[in-house]
């Protein structure tokens, strides 16, 4: 039996378990406010969502590539459509868009019009440097990582912070190539 | 004179010992080469220690996957002999087989290796592979006591796995 071919978003999305979004945005915002209270520091709090998020997309990619049942992208400009159109759709439900792509195809734009990290909330003024979804740049950090991409993913519009939309800048630093792991004496 | 029937030359295979206990053994790699998963069922014959079995198939796989990829008459992007692959690139072999097993293997973009040796006269397992896959996603890689990188040592995973394999034909 030939294997079967990968799904689309919204069909993955409809066949997974879900949980309420309130209660997930909810929980979110707890998440947050409890690191602001712990650390004090908004750029700390900023890196430690970016790590917390870093270690969801470790294990995030795999669950993707289980479900999705995607092979290996051919260049990078595949991989940015696939994590806005089927990733993005897949896990939050929105469906987001890439633009801005530079001349050499490493870098781009990831543009989020909805949010669902983000209903009800914010940001106060002892707060303004606060970049409060940054758990998304680090899983996709993260994973990327998993799949041998090193990348640096940074927010260049927040709707928080006035903006009109949440757009994500993501960076291809290098392709990482699989090295035989033993050394030879051993 | 008398002959005497049967070939020595190549042996039979063994016939599977219990109704749905076709798997000889399996093996799951991360990218790292670490061994995260060896279950065996049914292996008469060891002979090596577990580490330079592990080391030995992981090297293997390595360097088939490189000379099946660096082989492809169809595939444009090969690139040089010795120069190393992302995972997934270029074209995959799954499976081999023996007069005595067949070994099944498939692998992910994100390194992880799922190999399967059962008797030689199985199927396709790509599909199995695929849904172990699913298990490894549901009961290791969800479970956030488990650090990743480290061998599995979750039961339910250890259960689901073995009645799956089990009911593999």
């Amino acid at each position: 039996m030939a294997p079967v071919g990968p799904r689309s978003g919204d069909a993955i999305f409809s066949s997974i378990d879900r949980v309420n979004a309130e209660l997930f945005t909810l929980t979110y915002g707890a998440i947050v406010r409890q690191l602001l209270t712990d650390l004090e520091d908004v750029e700390e709090v900023n890196k430690q969502l970016d790590q917390m998020g870093y270690n969801i997309g470790i294990r995030l990619i795999d669950e993707f590539l289980a479900k999705s049942g995607v092979s290996r992208c051919v260049d990078f400009k595949e991989t940015a459509e696939m994590i806005a159109k089927v990733g993005f759709k897949m896990f939050l439900g929105v469906t987001a868009s890439v633009s801005s792509w530079d001349a050499e195809g490493t870098c781009c734009s990831i543009i989020l019009e909805d949010n669902p990290l983000v209903d009800f909330v914010e940001l106060p003024d002892t707060c303004q440097g606060l970049y409060y979804c940054n758990v998304l740049s680090g899983v996709i950090r993260g994973a990327l990582e998993m799949v041998s991409m090193k990348t640096e993913v940074t927010w260049t519009r927040d709707a928080l912070r006035g903006d009109d939309a949440y757009e994500l800048q993501v960076k291809l630093l290098k392709q990482v190539a699989e090295e035989y792991p033993y050394k030879d004496d051993e | 004179m008398q002959f005497f029937g049967g070939s020595e030359i190549s042996p039979s295979p063994p016939v599977p010992t219990a109704s749905g206990n076709n798997a000889h053994m399996m093996y799951v790699f991360n990218r790292n080469g670490v061994c995260l998963l060896y279950k065996e069922w049914n292996r008469p014959l060891h002979t090596l220690n577990p580490q330079q079995d592990h080391k030995l198939m992981f090297g293997l796989l390595f360097s088939l996957k490189s000379l099946t990829a660096k082989m492809d008459p169809i595939n444009a992007d090969k690139g040089n002999l010795g120069v190393p692959q992302l995972p997934g690139q270029g074209c995959s072999f799954h499976s081999f087989r023996t007069n005595t097993y067949k070994l099944s293997f498939m692998e992910t973009p994100s390194g992880i290796k799922i190999i399967l040796v059962t008797h030689p006269k199985t199927g396709d397992l790509r599909e199995s592979l695929k849904y172990i896959y699913g298990l490894y996603v549901e009961y290791v890689v969800k479970n956030p006591i488990y650090t990743p990188g480290s061998p599995i040592k979750s039961e339910m995973f250890n259960t689901a796995l073995d009645q799956y394999v089990r009911s593999i034909s």
